[in-house]
């Protein structure tokens, strides 16, 4: 997306973009000029406007969440600290009004909001949205993968009855398919432009929607520099909800903490994204900080069953006792999130996360590990990746330190960012490491698929219980309010807990400052939702 | 054809073995980086399918030998393929970062030049003096001091408590609109639109980063002017000029400075083109658009095809420069011959 300086004045000059053009009047100092423009900062790189290209990463998801609407959102609630969060248990509409799910479960039907139009001005039909699932289950890599956690695989899945009716067939019955409509995946382009685009070659329009915003939401993007700043322009047409206080939102990337802890205290900057712990604790008070613990998401200590030490009960029971839990909290969270050890051995909840019934005791430690054959104590390689340090290398050092005087000897091993996920999730041959898995879909069951299930992705200690495998799949689709649903699930935590495949740390916490800038909502997919933003 | 011009055309004759080597030592060296940029793009929940998937789109699953003549077959035809991490081809990308980077250096030598050259003359003419001592100190304050310490000192003085320096955000405050592109250089593109608003604005954008890595370059220009100034001061000619009874200036600008000159425009080279890349830590805390930083980025992330962009776009960047210091030579200095033998 291009936007010269002579286009611009030009469209000032024909009064289209109203007042939205004063920012960018050459002379306004930037205190007079922004009455109702939101500059933020963050530390990362956008790199495409289309969640479903090959390669985007994830700060660019908060495109599709700024740009496009999905068949349904969730709502919103206030948390503890006063901010605002997204609220799981509650799915509300977005573009469409209402819908209704079949006795079985297998139909759902969809009515959308006839009023929705895309940012062209033509409106949003049926046959729009059937064209983006195809799309997104067509596209491969990460959006097919995320579909298919709904049980949304096939194009013929999908079908546009009219302009405003929308069917869903599914192959089976299951309470993550609604959510996981609510995900910034499945999103709705406009067909036709996008069809107007399309090549033999590209079926889909990848190249023309990485670099152009088409769909029906609060913002759309109006210019894109990739590596310095994403301009977002307020669509005053939305109908998914209340619309921005804001005219337009400035997203610079600027890479250093400290330049961006600067621009955030001096209020040249009203909302600064993602800052690190360190920052979050000292800066609150002087501007609004809110750390909001990730859902779903839990700092763990990897133990691999394939290697040998680990495979005794008694030695992983030892070095769950023998970690400094309040000390790792202090010093590499700066206490942000919510401490995950020292709970009750008795499981009362399906609440997750949930605390480990381990705690901080040496004696205990020593106790397990003379049980074991390794009573004498072994040595392991501690791996953990250099895009991580911040929270990974005090972590890692502290660990180390406690588990010498176990006589367990650990060197630390800093793996490159590029390869760490090949080490750890793909070949899973990293003996002792840490991880940091965070699901979307908020249910215990799921954090289970992913991260306890032989083979998944996230189980990076290659652990495999046979009552797990059989609990997970009974589990993962089952209702949350089936009377089977909770019994079964803390039995996984029961078994979670005593095999001990990781060792829970602590939740971490999403962290971003304001200063200038109110309505700022966490969301599970841990990128800026600006459609809430306004001045103030 | 003139002699000079033959020379230069021979010089450049031999630039293309060297950019031939680079092609491949550049190809061969980012397949050897650890990691595996396929399973890197595929995601936080990608499954072996995608990442097969994502291997073929990227055409990482071609034997090495087919993948190289495919690039070779693009870099012909000027296509220097796709950067992912910036999801932009990588010329645009280089277009639009090279200029940057080039624009910072660029001043922040030209700021060291006219500190470091005058200081070392100055030094070298008064040996063990006063302004010799402040000299040393200067200089090796500078050189000691990190780029990113100095940059974020800066930026608390001038920026945080004073608040007289911009915003360090970049080539441009958000509430200007960056000049028609001619050079990429937004001095240079903003004078030529007569656009005095924006190129004071640039300016201001370019101070204090151009401050930080003239304070880091200026050790080896001024230690080096002092040492050929003290060379040249000491050299029999000057002892006949002076016994001539030329004037004391005459004789230090007119024959000892512009002898002396040699060795500082060689490391003047040398200071250009490793600033160029090292400059990434000034890079990241004045959050300037520059290519130390892409390169940087891409190598994290095993992005090939930005990483291969980057080093082409050097190697053409050190032959041109190096040309330029030999043409350089032959001004400063009419006994050093460019012929073509």
């Amino acid at each position: 997306m291009t936007l010269t300086r002579r286009e611009l004045l030009k469209i000032g000059g024909g009064g289209v973009l109203g007042a939205g053009i004063l920012p960018f009047l050459k002379v306004l100092p930037a205190a007079a000029a922004t009455d109702d423009v939101i500059v933020g900062v963050h530390g990362q790189t956008i790199n495409s406007l289309d969640i479903h290209r090959t390669g985007t990463n994830r700060p660019s998801y908060q495109v599709a969440v700024n740009c496009y609407d999905r068949l349904v959102s969730f709502g919103t609630k206030t948390t503890p600290d006063g901010g605002l969060s997204y609220d799981y248990s509650k799915i509300e509409p977005e573009l469409a009004e209402s819908w209704t799910i079949s006795d079985d479960g297998l139909t759902m039907t969809f009515k959308l909001n006839p009023k929705a139009v895309f940012q062209d001005g033509s409106r949003v039909t049926a046959e729009d949205v059937k064209w983006s699932f195809d799309r997104a289950v067509s596209a491969g890599g990460f959006p097919t993968v995320q579909m298919k956690a709904g049980g949304l695989v096939r194009p013929d899945q999908f079908t546009a009855v009219d302009d405003e009716t929308f069917v869903i067939t599914l192959d089976r019955s299951s309470k993550l398919t609604l959510p996981d409509l609510a995900v910034p995946v499945p999103y709705i382009l406009n067909s036709r432009i996008a069809k107007a685009n399309a090549t033999a070659d590209d079926p889909w329009a990848m190249e023309y929607v990485h670099k152009n915003t088409i769909g029906s939401g609060a913002y759309k993007v109006v210019r894109w520099d990739p590596g310095q700043q994403l301009v977002y322009e307020r669509n005053d047409a939305w109908t998914g909800g209340p619309l921005p206080g804001i005219k337009r939102l400035v997203l610079r990337e600027v890479p250093s903490q400290a330049t961006r802890r600067a621009l955030i205290t001096r209020g040249d900057a009203q909302l600064s994204f993602n800052i690190p712990n360190k920052d979050a604790k000292e800066l609150s008070g002087d501007v609004k900080v809110f750390s909001t613990p990730i859902e779903n998401s839990i700092y763990v200590v990897g133990v691999n069953h394939k290697f040998e030490p680990f495979q005794d009960p008694d030695v992983r029971k030892a070095l769950a006792y023998a970690i400094p839990y309040e000390e790792i909290f202090q010093a590499a969270a700066y206490g942000r999130g919510n401490p995950m050890w020292g709970g009750s051995a008795d499981i009362d909840s399906i609440d997750w996360p949930r605390k480990s019934p381990y705690s901080t005791d040496m004696d205990k430690a020593r106790e397990h590990l003379e049980k074991s054959a390794f009573a004498k104590g072994f040595e392991v390689p501690f791996s953990i990746s250099l895009g991580q340090t911040d929270w990974m290398e005090p972590t890692a050092l502290l660990i180390q330190e406690s588990l010498a005087k176990l006589g367990i000897k650990s060197e630390i091993d800093k793996i490159p960012g590029a390869n760490w996920r090949t080490a750890s999730l793909v070949e899973k041959r990293l003996p002792l490491h840490l991880e940091g898995f965070g699901g979307w879909l908020n249910y215990p069951c799921y954090y289970f698929f992913w991260a306890y299930k032989d083979g998944h992705l996230f189980n990076s200690s290659n652990y495999r219980n046979e009552e797990i495998e059989t609990l997970v799949d009974e589990t993962l689709h089952l209702p949350v309010d089936d009377p089977d649903y909770a019994p079964k699930v803390k039995r996984m935590f029961e078994i979670a807990f005593e095999d001990l495949p990781r060792i829970p740390l602590w939740q971490p916490a999403l962290n971003v400052a304001t200063n200038g800038a109110t309505g700022y909502e966490y969301w599970f997919h841990r990128q800026l939702d600006a459609r809430k933003l306004a001045k103030g | 054809m003139s002699p000079r011009l033959k020379g230069i055309l021979f010089r450049m004759a031999q630039a293309i073995p060297v950019v031939i080597g680079v092609v491949i030592i550049g190809f061969v060296l980012t397949r050897a980086l650890p990691g595996d940029p396929a399973v890197y793009f595929a995601g936080a929940a990608a499954d072996a399918a995608s990442i097969a998937e994502i291997r073929k789109t990227l055409g990482l699953d071609l034997p090495l030998p087919q993948q190289f003549l495919i690039y070779v077959g693009d870099l012909l035809s000027g296509d220097f393929g796709e950067s992912i991490s910036t999801g932009q081809p990588v010329i645009a990308d280089l277009a639009s970062r090279l200029p940057a980077s080039l624009e910072l250096t660029l001043v922040a030598l030209l700021l060291s030049c006219a500190i470091a050259i005058p200081l070392g003359v100055m030094a070298a003419t008064r040996p063990g003096s006063l302004i010799d001592h402040a000299c040393r100190v200067l200089v090796t304050a500078g050189v000691s001091l990190p780029t990113f310490f100095t940059g974020v000192v800066l930026i608390y003085l001038f920026y945080y408590l004073l608040g007289i320096a911009p915003s360090p955000l970049g080539r441009l405050d958000f509430i200007y609109i960056e000049p028609d592109r001619i050079t990429g250089f937004y001095l240079i593109d903003s004078a030529l639109a007569g656009d005095g608003e924006t190129f004071l604005a640039a300016l201001r954008q370019l101070v204090l980063p151009a401050i930080t890595l003239a304070l880091f370059t200026l050790a080896p220009i001024a230690r080096m002017t002092r040492a050929a100034m003290l060379g040249a001061l000491s050299a029999d000619f000057v002892r006949t000029a002076r016994a001539a009874g030329l004037t004391g200036r005459t004789v230090r600008y007119t024959y000892a400075f512009r002898n002396a000159l040699l060795p500082v425009v060689t490391t003047l080279g040398m200071v250009f083109s490793f600033t160029l890349g090292a400059n990434v830590l000034v890079e990241k805390v004045f959050a300037w658009p520059g290519i130390g930083t892409y390169a940087v980025e891409a190598l994290v992330v095993s992005d090939y095809a930005a990483v291969q962009g980057f080093v082409l776009a050097m190697a053409f960047l050190f032959v041109a420069l190096n040309l330029v210091i030999d043409v350089t030579y032959t001004l400063i200095d009419p006994r050093i011959g460019f012929e073509a033998s």
